[in-house]
């Protein structure tokens, strides 16, 4: 397959890891930002075939991972509302909220719906009028734009029924965040090449150059990481610290013209929280005034107070990359697929699932 | 009577035989074939119904079960895809073929077929005869005779559309020996076509992602596949990958045989519209259902000529040998392109399609 076949070559992919191990003269850590990315690593070994100077730490580029649990909570409420439909992605609904999760708000008689753009959500609302029809708008800036389009479409067709949860999340916020966090180990970025194609790398430029730390915007299939990991450590090797693009057949410095103005007319920078990590300044979107009648928080005032998180899980050390997910007490014993206690083992760009659908077991500390 | 004697009948009346967990409901992950489903037969089904040692306990596809002198083949299957209409066939040619293929997998020659439909009030009599002539189509062509069926309607909202159950008997030639638990150390593993294709049919119709022009269900008979494949070699275990996909019937006859398997990622035949749609929803085809492929193991002697076997039959076309059965601790492992090998573990319940 054209685009794809060609990035897991293992020809090429060996001679990159050949050329890695030939410039890299002492230990790097780095950082892949993107739960997507994080799962072709641990999937593909790609981890354990590189040098041991190379060391990856996994992002919080886990959108289900960082949805903070009042936001959870509030989708199950609702779910749970007779008058509302809740539309979602898939992934969102086995992500553990205070009590139960969507699935089990679901087996209870809720109505939610698993969709697979925020266009079907608008569908949903136009069948059915007598009911508010909620789509989850979780993501990162990837999936702003059609989250973005959904809302503008509301407006113009008069769909006054449809609303988003808005849980969006941006990157260049969150990594300046885990730099300056006491104990960060980050020396270099592996930046998500597809939230890049819609905001390019211009945000991304000031951080690498205040910081110091190189930052190369990298896709998804094997060559790709070992491409972007190539780059880093030679930025690193040289003294470097640019922006540099691997993933030039998506990504260019402005990104995607039309994407950038729908998200900025509908939507606003705001303070938000990552589950595990806390409240980030201007980490978020929100809907403008103009667009806040769309606000699903506003049309169903939250209820009652979030239960703490599980005291053993250790997703939010595992989201900043101080902490790999098999050192947590927890890992493929209490906390599993089936009965996660964090999100990360959740979702499908979860690191905590990468790491348990790749047969990684719990590493134990001897002592 | 003694007090004692009293209590103890009390606890013989009440106690349910399995401590299930109170307040735990049915999820829809204990219908993927997946972790979950093992658990529900494990937890509530084996312990409620089955003796040890008996023919439900083996957990075969099919029973096989003796009578008058003959080993029957004996199997039942329901059927509640939707949408109950999706690229290349319907729930109806599904219903046939499932129980078709079923009784194939232990080496049986299907006879005879029932059915039942549960019907939503509502539905088009239209999609209904759409449906019952595409079953008479797959009758005909698995050479198999539908002999006594049921029908009951439900009010609107009891059902989606329709519902088919069919079960199946068949005959098991004399000499033929097939079960999960056969496979050896040496075996070679044959899967016989390209995988996913009837999983992401329905995903993409159910979501409307606009491929399905390049995608059709796999949908078919196994029957003549089976033979030709017995014909020319000793297959010892088959079973068709459908809930749960290839990795998951890896597992389940690792499991059932105590040995370990190893399979090439490259050698997996998936089709490139199948490929792209699967990359697109974040999908792993290894455990996207099918409906007309299976995997058979193989004495290693006999790969070669089973393979060329299959791939002279029209469902077996693009057969490949994906790797072996080896010593081990009861596990899949999955070289990928990269030379690493990595575990192909069960899934809990069904994938869910990634945001982006």
């Amino acid at each position: 397959m054209r685009f794809v076949d060609e990035y897991r070559d293992d020809r090429i992919a060996r001679a990159l890891l050949e050329d890695i191990g030939r410039i890299v003269t002492r230990p790097w850590t780095l950082m892949e930002v993107c739960g997507g990315q994080t799962h072709t690593l641990i999937r593909q070994g790609i981890d354990e075939l590189l040098p041991a100077q190379v060391e990856l730490v996994h992002g919080p580029g886990c959108p289900v991972c960082v949805t903070p649990l009042a936001l959870i909570d509030e989708a199950i409420q609702v779910a749970k509302c007779p008058d509302a439909i809740l539309c979602s992605f898939g992934d969102m609904l086995r992500v553990p909220g205070s009590s139960e999760d969507l699935f089990m708000a679901r087996a209870a008689g809720g109505d939610v719906r698993v969709v697979y753009s925020p266009l079907d959500a608008l569908e949903v609302a136009r069948r059915n009028p007598d009911k508010t029809v909620v789509f989850f708008a979780v993501g990162f800036e990837t999936t702003a734009p059609a989250n973005a389009m959904a809302v503008k479409q509301a407006r113009q067709l008069g769909i006054d029924n449809f609303a988003l949860l808005v849980a969006h999340v941006l990157v260049p916020p969150a990594i300046m965040a885990i730099l300056v966090s006491p104990g960060n180990r980050v020396q270099g970025f592996l930046a998500p090449g597809h939230v890049c194609a819609i905001e390019g790398w211009r945000d991304y430029e000031p951080i690498a150059r205040d910081f110091g730390v190189p930052i190369v915007v990298t896709g998804f299939e094997p060559v790709d990481l070992l491409e972007g990991i190539r780059m880093a450590v030679a930025q690193l090797e040289e003294g470097r610290a640019d922006v540099e693009n691997q993933y030039v057949r998506a990504v260019v410095r402005d990104g995607n013209a039309a994407a950038r103005a729908v998200v900025a007319e509908v939507f606003e920078p705001c303070d938000r929280a990552w589950r595990g990590i806390g409240v980030i300044p201007n980490s978020g979107l929100r809907l403008r005034e103009a667009y806040r009648a769309h606000d699903a928080e506003l049309r169903f005032p939250h209820e009652g107070t979030p239960a703490s998180e599980s005291e053993v899980c250790i997703a939010g050390e595992v989201l900043r990359g101080r902490r790999k997910p098999h050192e947590c007490p927890a890992f493929s014993t209490l906390c599993t697929p089936e009965s996660p206690l964090g999100a990360p083992m959740v979702s499908s760009e979860g690191a905590c699932a990468a790491y348990f659908l790749a047969g990684r077991r719990r590493e134990e500390v001897s002592a | 009577m003694s007090g004692a004697a009293g209590e103890r009948a009390t606890d013989f009346v009440l106690r349910c035989p399995v401590p299930l967990p109170p307040g735990a409901t049915v999820l829809l992950g204990h219908g993927s074939g997946g972790k979950l489903t093992q658990g529900l037969i494990r937890d509530v089904f084996v312990p409620i119904l089955a003796d040890a040692g008996s023919e439900l306990a083996r957990l075969g596809d099919a029973a096989v079960v003796e009578a008058g002198g003959q080993r029957l083949a004996f199997t039942t299957d329901a059927f509640v895809v939707t949408p109950a209409f999706f690229p290349g066939s319907n729930i109806g040619e599904l219903a046939v073929n499932g129980t078709v293929n079923d009784l194939a997998m232990m080496g049986a020659t299907p006879l005879f077929l029932s059915a039942a439909l549960i019907l939503e009030e509502g539905l088009p009599l239209e999609d209904l005869g759409l449906v019952v002539t595409a079953m008479a189509r797959a009758c005909e062509r698995a050479g198999v005779a539908l002999v006594t069926g049921d029908t009951k309607v439900v009010e609107r909202g009891s059902a989606d559309g329709l519902f088919v159950i069919t079960s199946g008997v068949g005959l098991v030639p004399e000499g033929v020996q097939i079960g999960p638990e056969r496979a050896r150390p040496g075996d070679r593993i044959l899967v016989s076509g390209p995988v996913a294709s009837h999983g992401v049919a329905v995903m993409s119709r159910r979501a409307g992602i606009g491929f399905e022009g390049a995608l059709a269900s796999d949908t078919q008979p196994l029957t003549d596949l089976v033979r030709a494949m017995m014909a020319a070699g000793d297959v010892r275990v088959l079973r068709d990958a459908t809930r749960g996909g290839l990795a998951s019937v890896l597992n389940e006859l690792a499991e059932a045989s105590g040995v370990s398997m190893l399979a090439d990622e490259a050698a997996i035949p998936v089709l490139p519209p199948v490929r792209a749609a699967c990359e697109m929803l974040g999908l792993d085809p290894l455990y996207v259902a099918n409906e007309g492929v299976c995997v058979a193991i193989v004495a290693a002697d006999d790969a070669e000529a089973a393979l060329a076997a299959a791939r002279a039959t029209p469902a077996g076309s693009d057969a490949a040998l994906v790797g072996e059965v080896v010593e081990g601790p009861p596990r899949v492992g999955l070289r990928t392109g990269l030379g690493t090998t990595r575990p192909l573990i069960m899934l809990a319940g069904d994938q869910l399609p990634r945001i982006c």
